[in-house]
């Protein structure tokens, strides 16, 4: 047999294209080649793989060797093509039967010593496999966890390339399970008890989890605006199985172990300011790669100090935050990433924080007090839907600490009711929450709440805007929908107003 | 063996194997200021120049392995010295033979045809 052929994957953003990985024995003086629009990295294998082969004692052909991955024009990147590639030569070589690699996939990249190495990607290269027909996957032993919760798909752990050959030749595979170091992950450690006092803001996050709707939080530094933001993924439900599959796919192509299983709880993601453009939206030469919008799918995007960061890093959330998805465009390949993230912000008051903060000291002359806040992007600003002003705790801090108010488990259960309110409103729509309703629809489709008349007050003196109807609008529906009602009241629509517009009572006037 | 006894060696049995082909051997070990040609040799195509590499064991690596493209090169540039030389008519191509002597084993031998292709 001069010719075989195996199987493989590439990624393009999340999707799989199933992959030909061809051998070819041609006579001639020995060299190898491999062809089919390959990377860099992927051209290494040529070296990886030989070495490899020869360390595991197999024969690697004395003549010219052609590789070929096919299809030929779609631009291939990544180790993760080693196995089939040493694979396909084996079979042609006859060191395995060519049979064998029929319905198998095989994901991941050699060491010179003939280890199996981790790969990125596992879990939507092996969907896409098992979705074109494969059973049979060989994959990395650390990853067998993520690679098991394809279905349809029998998976084999290799960690030697000698495992590989004894899984094609249907021999028994004598090897220790490997070590898998579960990252004891701090399940939802940060409950909303740890943080003192903040009532209404500990309401606002409540209404911000149940209605999915996004959040900023000002005030002076020191009075829990990070410490909230940590616990909104811990009063957000689980996902539901697609929801996990499309944010463990992300994480998968991040690099992320998924051995623990599918990602069920929402993901949280918190950049720091000084992220670029790049690193917040994805980015990387030739195939773009996912960046904090995309790893916060389904989950929580939480930008601290969010004047501190760039406005162009700011004005690239616009398209993100409409769309729920993220189109990036590279030299090889243009991919789409899912960005359905909720937007949580925090900033101070002022550059020295202290700014409208009672008993305290500003020393922010008001122009830079101003220019701080402008800093903000208006467009982001206004995708809004709640604004709290925290403000510091007072005498009765102590008092607090001992008779903190409710757990996390309690108001989550509140959310998963409210939540189950709206899917129920909204089955056979593509909006699951309020957060996501369009204005329009909300308007027409659902009833109005009582006493709207106090939003044409509002709206005439110039305390809200045509859009800032829709989202009080919004969170009123949210209000009701945590009160069990079945439509907003006025005193939802009170409530939602003074949660739109960041009013405490004591700046009535002024906001 | 020493290096060259064992080079002496390869080319006597690479020579013996296009006997047996029933190739004629026009030359062996052709010299010129410019390096050495191991043989030359007719078979019923054409004129063949033959690169010839042996070695002792295949620790490092197949002979073949080591008649890189540089030497191939080397090889034809030496061929069209000879050819100014001694004039012929007709096709002219380039093999290469690697032979593997290792103690106690019989010498296995692989012979490529046309490496310039």
């Amino acid at each position: 047999m001069t010719f075989a052929r195996a199987w493989s994957v590439a990624l393009v953003g999340v999707e799989g294209r199933l992959i030909e990985v061809e051998a070819y024995l041609g006579g001639g003086l020995p060299r190898t080649v491999i062809i089919g629009l390959a990377d860099a990295s992927l051209a290494e294998a040529r070296d990886r793989t030989k070495a490899a082969v020869l360390c595991a004692g197999f024969r690697w052909p004395p003549q010219a060797l052609t590789v070929n991955l096919s299809p030929a024009t779609l631009p291939k990147t990544g180790s993760h093509y080693d196995l089939a590639i040493v694979a396909a030569v084996m079979a042609a070589l006859g060191d395995v039967p060519v049979d064998s690699l029929e319905a198998t996939v095989l994901l991941g990249e050699l060491g010179l010593d003939a280890r199996v190495r981790p790969v990125r990607g596992v879990l939507p290269a092996l969907l896409a496999a098992a979705d074109r027909g494969l059973t049979r996957a060989i994959v990395p032993a650390l990853q067998v966890g993520e690679a098991s919760l394809v279905e349809g798909l029998s998976v084999w752990g290799v960690q030697t390339l000698g495992e590989v050959a004894a899984v094609l030749r249907g021999e028994p595979v004598v090897s220790a399970p490997p070590e898998i170091a579960v990252a004891a992950r701090p399940a939802d450690s940060a409950d909303l008890r740890d943080v003192v006092g903040q009532a209404e803001a500990k309401f606002a996050l409540e209404v911000a989890a149940a209605g999915r709707h996004h959040l900023f939080m000002t005030g002076p530094p020191g009075v829990g605006k990070t410490l909230l933001a940590e616990r909104l993924p811990g009063l957000l439900p689980e996902l539901d199985l697609a929801e996990a599959l499309e944010v463990s796919a992300i994480h998968s192509l991040t690099g992320e172990p998924l051995e623990a299983g599918l990602i069920r709880r929402p993901p949280y993601a918190d950049p720091h300011h000084s992220a670029s453009i790049a690193s917040m939206v994805g980015g990387g030469a030739m195939v773009a790669l996912p960046g904090s919008v995309s790893k916060a799918h389904r989950g929580v995007l939480f930008l601290d100090e969010a004047p501190e960061f760039s406005p162009k890093v700011m004005e690239a959330l616009r398209v993100p935050l409409e769309s729920g998805r993220i189109t990036l465009g590279r030299s090889l390949a243009t991919t789409t990433y899912p960005a359905r993230f909720q937007l949580v912000m925090a900033a101070n008051p002022c550059p020295c924080g202290r700014y409208g903060v009672k008993g305290a000291q500003c020393h922010c002359p008001p122009m830079s007090v101003r220019r701080y806040a402008e800093r903000l992007s208006g467009p982001v600003l206004d995708r809004v839907d709640l604004t709290q002003r925290l403000l510091p705790m007072r005498r009765s801090y102590l008092r607090a600490v001992v008779g903190t108010g409710e757990d996390s488990r309690a108001v989550a259960a509140r959310v998963l009711a409210a939540r189950e309110r709206q899917a129920h409103r909204f089955r056979g729509h593509f909006w699951r929450t309020n957060g996501e309703v369009p204005g329009p629809e909300l308007r027409r489709r659902y009833p109005l709440p009582d006493g709207v008349e106090i939003l044409d007050a509002a709206v005439a003196t110039g305390r809200l805007s045509a859009r800032g109807v829709d989202k009080v609008l919004r969170v009123s529906w949210t209000l009701a929908d945590l009160d069990g009602a079945e439509r907003p009241l006025a005193q939802h629509l009170h409530t939602a107003l003074a949660l739109r517009c960041g009013d405490d009572g004591r700046n009535d006037g002024r906001a | 063996m020493s290096g060259q006894e064992l080079g002496q060696r390869g080319e006597d049995l690479a020579a013996a194997h296009l006997t047996r082909l029933g190739w004629r051997l026009v030359c062996r070990n052709w010299r010129c200021p410019r390096g050495e040609i191991d043989i030359i040799a007719v078979d019923d195509q054409a004129l063949v120049f033959c690169e010839v590499k042996t070695r002792a064991g295949l620790g490092y690596g197949d002979p073949l392995e080591a008649i890189t493209y540089a030497k191939v090169t080397k090889l034809r540039e030496l061929a069209s010295y000879w050819l100014q030389t001694n004039p012929v008519r007709g096709a002219v191509r380039f093999d290469a033979i690697g032979v593997v002597i290792e103690r106690g084993c019989e010498p296995r031998l692989s012979h490529v045809r046309g490496v310039t292709t």
